[in-house]
């Protein structure tokens, strides 16, 4: 796309928008080399939340205490404090990639255990709290790891063994709900298993439940943990429709009790590893990288599989080969993404500025566009593309983009003020900043047509508020705003 | 064939498209096409809803042997007597409000809906369910559709989804189906007053109608814009609706009552979609009290509320009201009190022009495999009454409309005639 920065899209895809500190960065580094740290953020400290009440960041709003912790607001809150802030910003975005893979709801766990245990579950800190970490730590901690041992955790992990009922997974009584959404959503897909096999995964994950490490509802005193619960495993053997080992055996062996943990450890493996689950993954980040408008170049998900199974199921190659293969820089993929609400919220942040804003202020605007951090509609995750865009969920779009504007009203009228010489400098000082979809030349007369609304231009600090403020907002509220 | 004067008006939607007062908020497009006041409300329960504890077999010996903790006790079903094999029937003892409606003789129960190899993906199944295709060879929904087959312009405000994402049964070639779950939060701020802010609405107004034809994902986001602003006035005369009746506080019942407040304040919507969740309902399910027991009195008091405004404004008898769940449960319970996905499920409709009663008969809930009226070896009811024949009745009977082409196949043989 003519005129359009390959470093913005890059910060806009594989970053979480276009900070004027990175845009800076960036212009000093190759495209090559930009991608590099992004994909290597291991090497950058894990420090953002040092910064968090510091003056010059974009604040958080506590009730009593800021409790990220044990209150699932304040968790909201430091999540999008990280995204805005980070100089890890692909970790953050792996992070909500696998929040919406093992999409899991806040609600149903704190329902069951109550809230500050289920605040934890989701979002503990490890070395804040004692025990296992919240699973949106896990997704952190396992960005661009291994999938199969994101898999594994993910088994193992509290909230989703209540969120998909595993705690309750006993010889007796099978449970299905987890054994069917990690081949449904989680792994391959709908058609390559039958029910048959739905039950007998069941049986393999008995007996991986939950218990209570000491006073496990208050997070202060104690936790819940995974337990593998020998006792209540069903010993017999599995056979399934479809190969668990690569030697084309498709039975998991009869085990004793003690042993049995193994059969989940096998089958876990055997579905990671499947070529079909990494075709799955390839199209879903195909739709996450580089385009929800045309479906994944079939050569592009067989090079993926390829990498990822060579690769053992490390998703940092895979990204890696997402970000420097062709069809990244195309630039008839550039903006070719609708964003999520909260890719959305966290961009306007970050390119229009935040001092003086708390992103509490978008917690609630986030809900009436759709996204709740922590509070999928269900273990599918998100709908996403289009179906971000109703009525409703667009004029959340366009009154968070008010009320941010209105925020910032007096910082971006200064910065404006270089640009006050004419209502063309104004509105090309807020396209560059905001960096939107090219706006078609009507479009921009419009715009102009706004700002000129207030009467003749002299450039004056009030007209530099009101219409600054309000061409960021109309900018941000417009159709070309709302793609990556 | 003889059809009576009264046949005539309940089969035939033409006798009342028009000479109806147009109400006074009713749009000008709205009016000039005729908009009939028939009304079709459809109420999704989502994650699939435990038909066999919805409606209880409460002399069937299998129900409680197979369910030792979640099986209501004969003694507690509101009892609403036999179906056609004569099999006594009971609703949920918290469904105290939908037996009111029952015995009104305005609600009708569908027994064994669903169809053939009745997926138990919640996503897949929803799916169905929404485009009427159980191959899925559809990727739009048979309300979408009949919005498809309404003489153009169609009114930004024909249908009203009262939740945040387009269901499926809504998604439309030609006709973008606002989503308002909150009335009052459908408006338009600015970071400006006075005329900077109305300057702000008018440009915001005119670039959502750029829609280009060369950028169709651009032009959609555009429209989506643009409906938004068309319909905000008209949706703020809405908002401050509180109805007739105290309705419960609770999500559905606030959803019912915006839906009412339409009806009264006359936008010319006609399509609703309604839905309220919960029902995945694995673990600790209940029976006398827990889970189940406050989905029920979600339902039932919220549904009476809507049922008693709209008797009070006039309304009931062009309101029809279609409730689903995308698949029944399993018919033994699990080991943690709940149930897993199943098969077929029980439909309800309501309305003042229903003809009320118990439609299909019950499963023998014998987990024999060779029993006929269950599948998977006895685990799950199988249905009986395809769900596309009750959408055919709708489509038919209360729309005006042919349901052949909406379908795509004809399904008004077998359709229970509770219209």
């Amino acid at each position: 796309m003519a005129g359009v920065l390959f470093s913005d899209h890059i910060l806009r895809r594989a970053g979480l928008g276009v900070g004027h500190r990175e845009r800076a960065l960036a212009a000093a580094l190759s495209p090559t080399a930009l991608i590099d740290r992004l994909v290597n953020f291991d090497r950058l400290p894990d420090d953002v939340d040092t910064h968090i009440g510091e003056p010059g960041y974009a604040g958080v709003t506590a009730r009593g205490q800021f409790s990220p912790n044990t209150v699932i607001d304040d968790a909201r809150q430091r999540w999008l404090f990280r995204m805005v802030h980070t100089d890890r910003p692909l970790q953050e975005r792996m992070a909500l990639f696998w929040h919406n893979h093992f999409a899991t709801a806040y609600s149903k766990i704190a329902g069951t255990f109550g809230a500050p245990a289920a605040t934890r579950m989701l979002a503990g800190k490890p070395g804040e709290v004692a025990g296992p970490p919240g699973q949106y730590e896990l997704f952190r901690q396992h960005a661009l790891g291994s999938f199969r041992d994101l898999l594994l955790a993910v088994a193992r992990d509290p909230a989703m063994l209540v969120w998909l009922d595993g705690r309750l997974n006993t010889r007796a009584r099978p449970q299905e709900n987890f054994a069917r959404e990690i081949m449904e959503l989680f792994t391959w897909g709908v058609g390559h298993y039958t029910e048959a096999d739905v039950v007998a995964a069941a049986r393999v994950f008995t007996g991986w439940n939950l218990r209570a490490n000491g006073n496990a509802r208050d997070p202060a005193t104690g936790y819940y943990e995974y337990v593998f619960n020998s006792g209540q495993h069903d010993t017999a053997a599995k056979t399934f429709t479809f190969p668990v080992y690569p030697d084309g055996n498709r039975t998991i062996p009869a085990r004793s009790g003690a042993a049995g943990e193994q059969d989940g450890v096998d089958f876990i493996n055997a579905l990671a590893t499947h070529r079909e689950t990494a075709r799955s993954l390839a199209r879903k980040l195909w739709g996450f990288f580089i385009s929800e408008f045309v479906e994944p170049h079939p050569t592009f998900v067989e090079e993926i599989s390829d990498i990822y199974q060579r690769n053992d199921t490390r998703m940092l190659p895979v990204v890696s080969y997402i970000l420097s293969a062709g069809w990244f820089p195309a630039q008839g993929h550039y903006y070719a993404r609708y964003s999520w609400p909260v890719e959305f919220v966290v961009r306007a942040i970050k390119e229009v500025g935040w001092v003086g804003f708390s992103v509490d202020a978008a917690r609630s605007p986030l809900t009436n566009m759709g996204q709740t951090l922590f509070e999928p509609p269900d273990v599918a995750g998100w709908s996403l593309g289009p179906a971000w865009f109703g009525t409703s969920a667009m004029l959340a779009r366009m009154n968070f983009a008010a009320t941010l504007a209105g925020n910032q009203k007096f910082n971006l009228g200064r910065e404006a003020a270089a640009a006050r010489s004419s209502p063309e400098s104004l509105l090309a000082f807020f396209l560059d900043r905001l960096t939107p979809t090219p706006l078609h030349p009507d479009q921009e007369v419009e715009l102009l047509n706004y700002v000129r609304a207030g009467g003749a231009w002299t450039g004056s600090e009030a007209q530099l508020n009101t219409r600054g403020s309000g061409l960021a907002r109309l900018i941000l509220a417009s159709g070309e705003y709302q793609f990556i | 064939m003889r059809i009576s004067r009264r046949a005539f008006i309940r089969e035939g939607v033409a006798a009342v498209t028009v000479g109806v007062a147009a109400p006074a908020f009713l749009s000008d497009l709205a009016r000039a096409q005729g908009t009939t006041s028939r009304s079709l409300v459809v109420l999704y329960l989502s994650g699939g809803n435990d038909g066999l504890s919805t409606l209880i077999p409460y002399t069937d010996s299998f129900y409680y042997s197979r369910r030792p903790t979640l099986a209501v006790p004969a003694g507690s079903v509101l009892q609403i007597g036999t179906d056609a094999a004569r099999t006594p029937l009971g609703l949920h003892p918290r469904l105290t409000g939908l037996r009111e409606i029952f015995d009104a003789g305005h609600l009708a129960v569908i027994q064994r809906t669903g169809y053939a190899n009745s997926s138990r993906s919640h996503f897949q199944g929803t799916d169905i369910w929404g485009s009427a295709s159980p191959a899925l060879s559809q990727s739009d929904g048979w309300l979408g559709r009949y919005l498809d087959t309404l003489p153009r312009p169609v009114d930004a405000l024909r249908g009203w989804n009262t939740t945040r994402e387009t269901p499926r049964a809504l998604a439309s070639r030609t006709v973008a189906v606002p989503a308002i779950p909150d009335a009052r939060a459908y408006s338009f701020s600015s970071p400006n007053s006075g005329t900077a802010a109305t300057d702000e609405r008018t440009a915001a107004l005119r670039m959502a109608g750029h829609l280009p034809a060369n950028r169709p994902q651009l032009a959609f986001v555009n429209s989506t814009s643009l409906s938004a602003l068309a319909t905000l006035d008209r949706v703020a005369a809405v908002a401050n609706y509180q109805g007739t009746v105290t309705y419960p506080n609770n999500g559905l019942a606030l959803a019912l009552r915006t839906v009412a407040g339409t009806m009264v304040r006359g936008t010319g919507t006609t399509i609703f979609w309604v839905q309220t969740g919960g029902f995945d309902t694995h673990a600790q399910q209940g029976a006398n009290a827990g889970a189940y027991v406050t989905l029920m009195a979600t339902v039932g008091d919220s549904v009476l509320a809507f049922y008693n405004d709209l008797r009070n404004q006039g309304l009931l008898g062009s309101t029809l009201v279609v409730l689903f769940s995308e698949f029944g449960r399993r018919i033994s319970e699990n080991g943690s009190q709940g149930t897993d996905h199943g098969a077929a499920g029980v439909m309800m409709t309501m309305g003042g022009a229903v003809r009320g009663g118990l439609y299909g008969t019950a499963a023998s809930l014998n987990p024999d495999p060779q029993n006929p009226q269950l599948e998977n070896s006895g685990g799950d009811v199988r249905f009986e009454t395809d769900f596309r024949a009750v959408y055919a009745r709708v489509l038919e009977q209360w729309l005006g409309t042919p349901s052949v082409p909406i379908l795509g196949g004809d399904f008004r043989a077998g359709a229970p005639t509770f219209l």
